[in-house]
């Protein structure tokens, strides 16, 4: 991990802007953090100084309770670095509403076990000391409850 | 309706279709080019606006000897063309420029002369969209089709079915560049890409171009082919990040621009003879076919089972095989308003008899823009 060399190829890493920098934070330290505005109360993702439903600069950083439900998906066959194939490429609804790309790990990626709705849970890979990405994995039983079908906006 | 006074009087693509491998990027604007002009029976010196996307409108100018007074490089994917037509057409009528060339020109397969491809890490698709393993349009193009399916009950068969029937056209077509018969099963037994979503539900990689000019409608009349009028236009943007989709079961783009072109035109719905709708994959005419309003939400996959689109039906549809089987060079829109234009001449390989209205519908990127142009060929 701590290799001088060049690592095995990982997954593409993003890089932080000024206006995203609270989100990769927040993931480093094992928290999903989204935004809210205090004017009309919207929670949106992704990161932005401002409302994109009512173009407040009025906004503030909450983290995100961390469960999602799974809201659609493909199943990539080809080979990809950084990935083994084939992998599920999906699209979560957060509690809170907004939606994000993100795998879903622990979990068999087949059309029987990713089903639409499933109950989520975050959890986060750490790619090097700046970056972790925020991945999801099947709820724990005891923490399972009706999938959200609340809309978005 | 303004748009009712410009018109198409040169229309061509290029010479070879297929694999191109002797000409650049930019040669295969230069062929479209030359090939729509000597159709119109002009010259580079007779053109005074240009519009591309996926080439420097300056390195076509400079490359043609044009002189423009009017430049578009909105480039917004494969329905940047779309946004072109309805551009020209609010320029002409203002005055900024009196015979616009918009051209495409894509070595999409043989990528002679072609940029990179790649989105910057700091970008948003860099950082929330790319870190989970996309590759390029069949893994995120394809992403909402399970949420529509599931709302709507639609099933794998539903997308073969648009497969299958554009090939029936595509038979019907001999720049085609597949036209051997297809069924369901073959369909969905191709080779898996990004389930459920297997090869014959992508569209093809080739290399082409094509080539459109516009003037007003009043010197329509004077060039050599028949006049094909802009009656409506319209054009949307969504977003870049197929995840932020305001509803995976619909695109609101496409609806912002249909009903923009229709509500220009004038028309219903039972006025359009055929139809065009990007298919860079089977599930892009469902959602066509609903947001522009041709059928309720959750209808078409069985307004297509039931051949509404095939030959012989009361809507056809992607007439000249599509991006799944005639060809998709990357950025398609320019081919899909060819074959109206063909359609509306009555010179097209698999001809609509007696058609009169067209409506070329297109997507650019992943369900982040769209263009809708209505085309007639009576003169409003
Ligand atoms: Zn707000």
């Amino acid at each position: 991990m701590s290799a001088p060399t060049a690592p095995a190829r990982t997954r593409p890493i993003p890089e932080p802007t000024p206006e995203t920098a609270h989100f990769w934070e927040g993931t480093r330290t094992g928290e999903l953090r989204i935004q809210r505005c205090s004017d009309c109360a919207s929670a949106y993702f992704p990161p932005r100084p401002f409302c994109p439903a009512c173009s407040s600069r009025n906004v503030e950083v909450e983290a995100a309770s961390g469960r999602a439900t799974l809201y659609s998906y493909v199943i990539h066959h080809r080979e990809v670095p950084g990935f083994t194939s084939p992998y599920a490429i999906a699209v979560v609804e957060l509690e809170e509403g907004p939606r994000m790309m993100t795998n879903i790990v622990e979990c068999e990626q087949t059309p029987e076990a990713l089903v639409l709705d499933m109950a989520l849970e975050v959890t986060f890979e750490q790619v090097n000391d700046e970056i972790s990405v925020p991945l999801f994995r099947p709820a724990e039983a005891s923490q399972s409850r009706p999938a959200s079908t609340e809309a978005v906006r | 309706m303004k748009q009712k006074s410009v018109a198409v009087v040169g229309a061509a693509e290029t010479t070879e279709m297929g694999k191109i491998p002797n000409l650049s990027q930019l040669g295969l604007h230069a062929d479209g080019a030359l090939n729509a002009m000597a159709d119109a029976g002009l010259t580079a010196a007779d053109i005074d606006g240009i519009a591309c996307a996926g080439e420097s409108p300056v390195n076509l100018a400079q490359y043609m000897g044009i002189v423009p007074t009017w430049v578009d490089g909105t480039s917004v994917g494969g329905c940047s063309f779309m946004l072109h037509v309805r551009h020209a057409a609010a320029a002409i009528n203002e005055g900024l420029a009196t015979t616009i060339l918009i051209t495409h020109g894509e070595s999409g397969r043989s990528r002679v002369g072609v940029g990179g491809y790649g989105m910057a890490r700091a970008s948003q698709n860099g950082q929330f969209e790319m870190p989970y393993g996309p590759m390029g349009p069949p893994t995120m193009f394809t992403i909402p089709w399970l949420r529509y399916a599931k709302t709507y009950g639609a099933t794998a068969e539903d997308l073969a079915n648009v497969a299958v029937i554009q090939r029936e056209w595509a038979a019907l077509n001999p720049r085609a560049s597949y036209r051997d018969p297809l069924t369901v099963d073959d369909v969905l037994g191709s080779r898996m890409i990004a389930w459920p979503f297997t090869k014959l539900l992508c569209c093809l990689v080739t290399d082409g171009g094509g080539a459109l000019i516009l003037t007003s409608a009043d010197r329509a009349k004077d060039f050599p082919q028949k006049p094909v009028y802009v009656l409506g236009t319209g054009e949307s943007v969504e977003t870049q990040m197929v995840s932020q989709m305001e509803d995976f079961t619909t695109s609101r783009a496409f609806r912002v621009s249909g009903k923009k072109a229709f509500d220009e035109a004038g028309i219903t719905h039972d006025d359009v003879d055929h139809l065009m709708i990007y298919d860079a994959f089977a599930h892009l005419p469902i959602y066509g076919l609903e947001d522009l309003g041709f059928v309720g939400k959750g209808e078409a996959p069985a307004f297509i089972r039931e051949r509404n689109t095939a030959i012989g039906g009361k809507l056809p549809l992607n007439t000249n095989g599509g991006g799944l089987s005639y060809m998709h060079s990357g950025m398609y829109g320019m081919y899909a308003m060819q074959e109206s234009v063909r359609q509306l001449r009555g010179i097209a390989p698999a001809q609509v008899e007696g058609a009169e209205i067209s409506i070329a519908h297109g997507v650019g990127g992943m369900f982040a823009a769209s263009g809708t142009i209505i085309f007639s060929n009576v003169a409003p």
